[in-house]
């Protein structure tokens, strides 16, 4: 199969699987028993604030209508009103995602560089003590609920050694606020505002394609300039949805992120201080995924040494670093790169208990605070949200291993 | 063959082979141990009644002075409510292992099934269902758990039920897998040559050989479901007050940590680890007795 | 006698299996002057290849080695600490290893295999410069220097091992061991490339350690020959020695077996029996099962290494003296 035909296959296979998400979980939130509007309301206190929410929401329509709202709702990137006081869910979610993303980002970080070193050792050690202590290590971090290990780094960092915070993700005023560019005039039209968006976007995009066509081996690069390809696409995408904003007289740019953007504005307190807030939650995630990676490393890493070329590349006396991480290694890191992309759901899904433990204000922490308030129809934008940016970035991960491997590309 | 015969000689085949599960080195002490552990929080639980020192439910409020921390009196020392924590800990298990329990009942009832009919079937019907376990299976587990717990409401049956949502495309691949593999086999050619029906061709022949498949997918479930569990407490979308659960400890333990008191949390938690551990340590030794790794 | 570049004394290796104890190599010693060509000769399981692993000190858990010397001009390596040991390897000792599918890193440029060999041991040259020696050396092996950016896979087998045989002589070693270098090719090819072997030996002055099964191939292109048989050198000598004189039974077995084309018709004469499991040696000499001229003495004590002439060694009681 070439290479575009499985682009194009895998492509295609995304939107029924979406489709079917978006179904499942509709049934899950209109149609199974329980009126949300109902629900929500718990005593039948007041009929008349019942049915107007019904009407505002829409959701006293016949369910294909409602069905057929929710779908092209959705296409427009409308995911619902809240049910506590109108206002968009997609707004809401947007604001609350950067946090996870963060989160995410440096968890994985973490997820993946204990898994590996960890993975690399225990091939070497294989059947020795050391072996057998990571395996332990990788099983055990899997039957940790993260909640729990969350709260007792609490306590030992937090409380009792009193290092680092235990809540929040940042010190109050401290929230960086990214790259402010000046402007002589305050620029009028929408499509300034669009126009210099997307230059911004096209900076890391040029970045990321010189990246990938370089003349370069590493595999690193090429991978480093792939993401930053797609990275600054979502960003020109997502220039039209507000993340760039222009106020009186100036440019605002700003991913979320508190690390970027403290960076971007050039506040070096400010970086430390997010960084400092974000320590442990990733951390605790990153410990709670690594197990995964240890073992699929080891696995990968003692089949691939014993491998001949490796072999042979000893015998041509080359450095154990340059025969481990460059003949060993490389060729087992792709199915690491799948697994980050598998792991991608539960790392969400972590996040969501993580967030809740360290207060920290993301998608997670948003969902939960929803559930409380039995705020159904933004507990069912939330979950769509989910389930697309998980779809998404499989698909992604997919198409970046099928370019990455030499032997499909024949 | 009738269908009893089937099933005894199944057991006599899995008797025996758990006593001779110390000779299969490291997979099967990982098997012993883990379910000596999974054993004795069942049989603790299970006699929690009669063993623990204090009255764990709403009853045995006060019968310390609130937030003390362990000491000869009280080894696991008291909550807020003054209970015993070495109580609550003792009788704590119940909820998670009935919750994981039937969750795993549900998804063989209904994955087991489905999965051996789809791929026996074959076609679009087989093509659909897949597509929408593969869909069901990308999606992040806990999210679908909170989001169907969430409709649904509190109660030991709805987190089971959520968590079975979840887990029923992991049984349904697993076993397809295997079905697939199986089919192409010469015998089952020979049983379908002399006329027998579709119904015990499958399960007289293709269950069996999927068995073991099942059972290490199902000690994966049990380990999940005690997390997952565990989560859906710490979100609020757990149990009742009243009946004493190490994920409700967890969750009211949670704001007693600023002031320092750890061990509310602490005792319950580890707990939790020790009943996924067991669980986990029996899917390995049982997935590496079943498909033993190379180079071992 | 001329001073020896390579000498190795008792060399024994031994594989820790679950059931026991295994010798792949038991009490081997040769010594090998420069641009000499050894050819070691036995079947499978006879420990030749464990024998050329060894003197890079390669051999593969759970095999160890547990005795012996290797002298390479003055210095012992067993002795030496594994990060000499790797400046030693593919510098002064290179290996050649049998299949050439495998043997190549899947995802590096030919090209990137010389430069990193020869800017891992001579890091003072530059990229280019390594480029360009590579690209003449695989003149010199007969391929086209275009093919320096194509990946293993675009390659043929014989095309590949002639790849191989290039990165081992880059960096102008001493010795040069070559594990079956032809089993894995069709016959054909295998010609071409023992004589390229050839040709590069004697234009860069190289000692060749060949490791074969085929007694044919040694005869025709070796200039000593040792016979291994279970892990025991049984028969070490000139190669006029060993037409003239060949002593081991195994030895004049394997000669017999050898076909004649020039013969009309001729009954292939194998050896009888087959090699013996490494676990469960048979008492006495452990070729005592399949020898036509066994005795006595042979079932119940291990014979020892003799010179029966000067540079010719054997292990078996037909000859020498009990006085010696």
């Amino acid at each position: 199969m070439t290479l575009r035909s499985y682009i194009i296959s895998r492509i295609l296979l995304t939107i029924p699987m979406i489709f079917i998400l978006l179904t499942i979980v509709f049934v899950i939130v209109r149609v199974l028993p329980g009126d949300p509007v109902l629900l929500h309301f718990e005593k039948m206190e007041n009929p008349q604030a019942i049915e107007q929410m019904r009407v505002k929401l829409g959701l006293n329509k016949p369910i294909w209508v409602q069905y057929f709202d929710y779908l092209s709702g959705l296409l427009r990137g409308d995911l619902g009103k809240s049910m506590q006081d109108f206002s968009s869910v997609s707004e809401q979610i947007f604001s609350a995602f950067p946090a996870t993303l963060e989160l995410a980002i440096f968890s994985m970080i973490i997820a993946v560089s204990i898994g590996i070193f960890l993975g690399v050792e225990a091939s070497k050690s294989y059947n020795k003590p050391k072996d057998h202590a990571i395996r332990v290590f990788g099983i055990v971090t899997y039957a940790i609920p993260v909640f729990f290990l969350g709260m007792v780094y609490q306590i030992i960092f937090g409380v009792t050694l009193r290092w680092l915070p235990v809540g929040g993700r940042t010190y109050p005023t401290m929230e960086p606020v990214g790259l402010k560019i000046p402007l002589t005039q305050p620029p009028g039209a929408f499509a300034a505002h669009l126009l210099l968006s997307c230059i911004a976007g096209l900076v890391p995009a040029t970045l990321g394609f010189i990246l990938l066509k370089m003349k370069s081996k590493k595999i690193t690069r090429k991978i480093l300039g792939f993401l930053i390809l797609i990275f600054s696409a979502t960003w020109i995408l997502l220039a039209g949805l507000g993340w760039h904003y222009i106020s009186m007289g100036e440019l605002r740019i700003a991913t979320g992120l508190y690390t970027v953007d403290s960076l971007l504005e050039g506040n070096l307190y400010k970086f430390a201080e997010a960084l400092r807030y974000l320590f442990l939650p990733s951390l605790t995630l990153g410990l709670v995924l690594s197990g995964v990676f240890v073992r699929l490393t080891r696995s990968n890493m003692f089949e691939t040494l014993r491998l001949d070329f490796v072999t042979a590349a000893k015998a041509r006396g080359l450095k154990e670093t340059t025969v481990i991480y460059g003949y060993a290694f490389r060729n087992a890191f792709l199915p690491i790169l799948t697994m980050m992309g598998l792991q991608f759901a539960a790392l969400l899904a972590g996040a969501i208990l993580t967030e809740t433990t360290f207060s920290w204000p993301g998608l997670g922490r948003y969902i939960v605070d929803r559930i409380n308030f039995r705020d159904y129809t933004a507990i069912q934008g939330a979950v769509v949200f989910f389930g697309i940016l998980v779809s998404l970035v499989s698909l992604v991960v997919d198409l970046l291993y099928a370019y990455l491997d030499p032997r499909i590309r024949l | 063959m009738n269908r009893l015969g089937v099933k005894r000689s199944m057991l006599a085949r899995i008797v025996p082979g758990m006593a001779s599960l110390t000779k299969r080195g490291l997979a099967g002490w990982l098997v012993i141990l883990g379910a000596a552990i999974v054993a004795s929080i069942i049989i603790m639980t299970l006699v929690s009644p009669w063993i623990s020192p204090y009255d764990p439910s709403t009853k045995g409020i006060n019968v310390g002075k609130p937030l003390t921390p362990p000491n000869s009196q009280f080894p696991f020392g008291t909550n807020d409510l003054g209970q015993d924590m070495l109580s609550r800990v003792i009788s704590g298990g119940g909820i998670m292992l009935q919750v994981a329990l039937l969750s795993v009942v549900i998804c063989l009832l209904v994955g087991v099934p489905l999965g051996l009919f789809s791929s026996y079937i074959g076609g679009v019907f087989d093509r659909t269902i897949c597509l929408v376990m593969d869909s069901v299976y990308a999606f992040p587990g806990l999210i679908l758990a909170i989001a169907i717990a969430a409709m649904l409401g509190r109660g030991v049956t709805n987190m089971a039920l959520s968590i079975a949502a979840v887990y029923v495309p992991s049984y349904f691949r697993v076993i397809r897998s295997q079905v697939l593999s199986i089919k192409e086999m010469p015998y089952i050619e020979a049983a379908q040559s002399i006329g027998a029906k579709s119904r015990t061709i499958l399960f007289n022949y293709i269950l069996p050989n999927v068995v073991p498949s099942i059972v290490v997918v199902a000690t994966v479930n049990f380990a999940d479901a005690i997390l997952t569990a565990a989560g859906l407490t710490f979100i609020g979308l757990g149990v009742e007050v009243d009946i004493p659960d190490w994920g409700w400890d967890l969750t009211n333990g949670r704001r007693l940590l600023p002031s320092g008191v750890w061990w509310v949390i602490t005792f319950p938690g580890i707990f939790i680890i020790l009943l996924a551990l067991g669980f986990t340590l029996m899917g390995e030794g049982l997935s590496e007795l079943l498909n033993p790794k190379l180079g071992e | 006698m001329q001073k020896q570049l390579l000498t190795v004394e008792n060399l024994t290796v031994e594989y820790w299996a679950r059931r026991g104890k295994v010798r792949a190599v038991d009490n081997v010693s040769f010594s090998l002057g420069k641009t000499e060509t050894l050819g070691v000769v036995g079947e499978s399981g006879s420990g030749k290849s464990t024998l050329g692993l060894s003197l890079i000190r390669l051999v593969p858990p759970p095999g160890r080695i547990v005795n012996g010397h290797v002298w390479l001009e003055g210095i012992d390596l067993l002795k030496l600490r594994e990060d000499e040991m790797r400046k030693v390897r593919g510098r002064k000792i290179s290996f050649i290893f049998q299949d050439p599918m495998t043997s190549l890193n899947p995802v590096k440029k030919i090209g990137e295999h010389f430069v990193e060999l020869i800017r891992t041991h001579e890091p003072k040259i530059s990229d280019e410069e390594a480029l360009q020696r590579a690209e003449k050396l695989l003149e010199d092996v007969g391929i086209q220097p275009e093919r320096i950016n194509d990946y293993p896979h675009q390659l043929s087998g014989g095309m590949r091992q002639r790849i191989m045989i290039a990165l081992a002589i880059v960096l102008n070693p001493c010795i040069v061991i070559a594990d079956e270098p032809t089993t894995a090719l069709d016959v054909i090819v295998q010609a071409k490339i023992l004589d390229l072997l050839k040709d590069v030996q004697n234009k860069y002055a190289m000692t060749l350690i060949l490791i074969t099964h085929d007694l044919s191939i040694a005869m025709e292109r070796c200039d000593k020959i040792l016979v291994m048989y279970a892990g025991h050198m049984v028969e070490h000598a000139y190669i006029k020695d060993i037409y003239r004189n060949p002593q081991h039974p195994y030895t004049q077995g394997l000669l017999r077996s050898i076909p004649n084309i020039e013969l009309a018709e001729q009954k292939l004469e194998a050896i009888p029996g087959s090699p013996p499991d490494l676990l469960n040696l048979p008492k006495g000499c452990r070729f005592w099962p399949r020898c036509s001229s066994a005795m006595e003495i042979c079932r119940k004590t291990e014979p020892k290494l003799i010179e029966t002439e000067p540079g010719h060694f054997v292990r078996c009681f037909l000859y020498g003296d009990a006085k010696k």
